[in-house]
């Protein structure tokens, strides 16, 4: 019983502003509890077992993704990693950067996420991006590891996204639209200008021909950018200029700064030739070294540097519950369930009901998850009072024969559960804890795994920018 | 050298060891004035030492990492970055050890409150030591029942029950009154959840493991769950343990029980620790087997 293991095939699929990418990983579950105590099954190693080649993302147009060329990519890797949609246990496929600004990108990613698997999600969000790409390069860890302040840069094609940990605990997020891709270059001829660079830069024109001088000018601002947004200098007008919705607050001073990313590669190892990928990619990333040592900033090196968004998804996204979970009636997957977070413990179930109200408002019949803290060590009276709060007020919910999900952050989960079960004979239940999941986010739940002690879990954004801002 | 003089010989050298001259200490006006009046009663009570979370206290003097190191001893409550004065302990490290070890002594040879049993419904019955010391020292007659109390738990848990739900006190009555009732509770409902009754619970006093395996041999009860308070260490005095074993007889191997440890407030909760309880006494039903046998199945 007690001498649970497992493993969890895991696919990460990046839809990014200039690249797709695929991986495969595998998660190793594992009992850490002994052999006589309740268990606790943990993700104790994480291995990419596939990459795919890094591919430019199909487009139709400025504005429209090729949905059918990416069908084409992810069945042809597929098949080359020898694997089939129903063998993966879970995944998650982000779309992000500049293609999430596309007018079809919400269409491809949920038509994606079914094709990639029934338990791979669909995730999208600057915040989240920043996240996974920091957590995929190993920032989190470094910055664990040296137990310092540290400010990780992802810097893509389209976006910059920015990541804050103090010693391996991540503060906060950012965006910025620095990338290497944002103006293009072919055949000594600027192609490719983006709209922010057209702003800051106006004689950087179309079929202008591609200086130098001129897009290091480009590349020295956005360095300013970086190195504002890092703290190495004050907030200034290109911090301001490149800002996509927020920067990262810092609430603590970073001490070091990690980069991943496309560009990362040319931070790292600069090539010879400045258009080498007919952009401005490799001057920013010389650009980016120089300013950052020239402010005696500490660099430290990460373990992915393109790849390190698409590696977030499929190794970093999916987490665990608790190993005393409870569930009855429910078929998993379960979807999309949008988080409703129940902050205040007085008062709980009108807040359950005014939770619900909201989301049927918006004429959604999908089940909702409500989070919250729950209590350590509760007594079996507290236990009982809090279960009947939530039956009660999710009651309109159970009344129509559907799901209750609720996700508590203490070791309760299997003991709310039977309560909940008691109070609402037949009902449909999924109880989980050790998840925290905040108000505006939205958890996958997949079957299932290490005999059914466990549940992998995602909890995602599901954000996707327009020009009137994240919708 | 008589007596006087030995006596007189000493008092000067105490007297310049503690740095003051025979001079000064005879009392100038100045000294005199400062020094307190003695004896002075006040009405202040001394912090108890016990109440110091260890995980939070960090002794060392002029650390070169000090976060770094209370981030590392929030994983253990390991007695580590204690400091030192000289080669032996801080005070304040060797009047918390020796609290914690008393707390534990404590715990051993004291009783479950008198009235513990009829506050929760439980039935009490007793085994066959006449007190603690016997406890103690006669394993033995800890796992046995005399007559009288063997005709009480017959009558109390009936004939073939299915699950017999028990608690004992164990080697800790504070881990019991902790958490024992609060954990029935929860197995209770658990398994009720499944449509398994329980019976009246009986309180077992000067207990052990193997009082259980009687009370198989006596009822001829499918599984027993027994709730025993564990031996305190130093960490913590409030832990139990839970016993499931399949089909409890006289003389059943140790290897067939199933042991669910580290219930307390910092290992798994009591109401946790119970739902999961329940849930492993359905399958030990479900199997028909516990311990080892239920590994392998």
């Amino acid at each position: 019983m007690n001498d649970v293991k497992g493993e969890l095939l895991s696919v990460g699929i990046d839809l990014g502003t200039s690249t797709t990418q695929i991986i495969l990983s595998k998660l190793r579950l594992e009992n850490s509890a002994g052999a006589f105590a309740v268990p606790r099954v943990e993700i104790v190693d994480k291995e990419v077992v596939y990459r795919s080649p890094v591919y430019f993302t199909p487009l139709i147009s400025d504005t429209r993704l090729d949905g059918a060329k990416i069908r084409e990519i992810v069945e042809r890797e597929y098949e080359a990693a020898g694997v089939k949609p129903e063998m993966l246990q879970t995944g998650a496929v982000i779309i992000t950067g500049e293609t999430a600004r596309k007018e079809n990108a919400r269409e491809v990613l949920d038509a994606l996420a079914g094709l990639a698997g029934d338990f791979v999600v669909a995730t999208a969000g600057p915040d989240l991006e920043s996240v996974l790409a920091a957590r995929g390069a190993g920032a989190d860890k470094l910055s664990e590891q040296e137990r310092c302040c540290l400010l990780h840069y992802d810097i893509g094609g389209g976006t910059s996204n920015l990541a804050l940990f103090d010693r391996g605990k991540l503060l906060s997020t950012g965006c910025l639209d620095v990338g290497g891709r944002l103006v293009k270059v072919e055949n000594g001829v600027v192609a490719y200008v983006s709209e922010k660079v057209r702003q800051g830069f106006p004689e950087l024109t179309v079929g202008s021909p591609a200086a130098k001088e001129k897009l290091q000018d480009v590349a020295d601002a956005m360095a300013e950018a970086l190195l504002e947004a890092g703290g190495l200098k004050p907030p200034g007008r290109w911090l301001e200029h490149f800002i996509t919705h927020k920067t990262a607050e810092l609430t603590v001073k970073p001490a070091c700064f990690s980069f991943s990313g496309g560009v990362a590669d040319c931070i790292w190892s600069p090539r010879s030739d400045d258009f080498a990928y007919g952009d401005m990619g490799p001057i920013l990333g010389k650009t980016i070294r120089r300013r950052f040592e020239e402010e005696g900033a500490r660099l430290l090196q990460g373990g992915e540097t393109i790849r390190a968004t698409v590696v977030g998804a499929g190794s970093h996204a999916t987490e665990l519950s608790g190993s005393t979970i409870f569930y009855q009636g429910v078929s998993f997957p379960l979807k999309n369930l949008p988080v409703v977070r129940l902050d205040s413990m007085d008062g709980l179930s009108d807040a359950i009901a005014r939770g619900l109200a909201l989301f049927s408002e918006e004429g959604s019949a999908d089940p909702v998850c409500f989070s919250l803290r729950g209590k350590e060590n509760p007594s079996y009276e507290e236990l009982c009072a809090l279960a009947g709060e939530i039956a009660a007020g999710a009651k309109p919910l159970t009344d129509r024969g559907e799901a209750l999900v609720v996700a508590v952050e203490t070791d309760m989960a299997k003991a709310l559960g039977q309560r909940l079960a008691a109070e609402i004979p037949g009902g449909k239940i999924l109880c989980v804890d050790a998840i925290h999941a905040a108000q505006g986010s939205y958890m996958d739940v997949m079957a299932p795994a290490c005999r059914g002690t466990v549940l992998p879990v995602v909890i995602k954004t599901l954000a996707f920018e327009t020009k009137e801002g994240v919708r | 050298m008589n007596e006087e003089m030995l006596r007189a010989t000493v008092e000067k050298l105490v007297r310049e060891l503690a740095g003051a001259t025979p001079a000064s200490a005879a009392g100038t006006p100045a000294a005199a004035g400062t020094s307190k009046p003695a004896a002075a009663v006040e009405d202040g009570c001394l912090n108890d030492i016990t109440e110091v979370d260890l995980r939070t206290q960090y002794l060392v003097e002029h650390p070169q990492d000090r976060e770094g190191f209370m981030a590392l001893k929030l994983r253990t409550p390991a007695r580590l970055g204690v400091g030192r004065a000289g080669a032996r302990y801080k005070t304040a490290t060797y009047l918390r050890f020796r609290a914690d070890h008393a707390a534990a002594q404590d715990t051993v040879f004291s009783m479950v409150a008198e009235e513990y049993p009829a506050k929760h419904g439980y039935v009490p019955v007793k085994t066959l030591c006449k007190d603690k010391d016997e406890y103690l020292t006669r394993p033995d007659k800890g796992r046995r029942f005399d007559e009288e109390n063997q005709a009480v738990i017959k009558k109390t848990l009936g004939n073939k029950p299915r699950v017999v739900l028990a608690v004992g006190d164990g080697l800790s009555s504070v881990a019991i009154e902790t958490n024992a009732a609060d954990c029935i509770k929860a197995i209770q409902a658990g398994l009720k959840n499944y449509g398994i009754e329980t019976t009246t619970v009986p309180f077992i006093q000067f207990c052990r493991v193997g009082a259980g395996d009687h009370i198989g041999e006596l009822t001829g009860c499918e599984v027993i769950c027994l709730l025993v308070g564990e031996r305190p260490g130093l960490v913590t005095a409030e832990s139990m343990s839970a016993y499931i074993t399949y089909e409890p007889r006289l003389g059943v191997p140790e290897s067939k029980r199933t042991v669910v440890s580290n219930i307390h407030k910092g290992g798994t909760g009591a109401v946790e620790a119970g739902a999961h309880i329940a849930e492993l006494i359905h399958t030990i039903l479900e199997k028909k087997a516990s311990g080892v046998g239920l590994v392998r199945s």
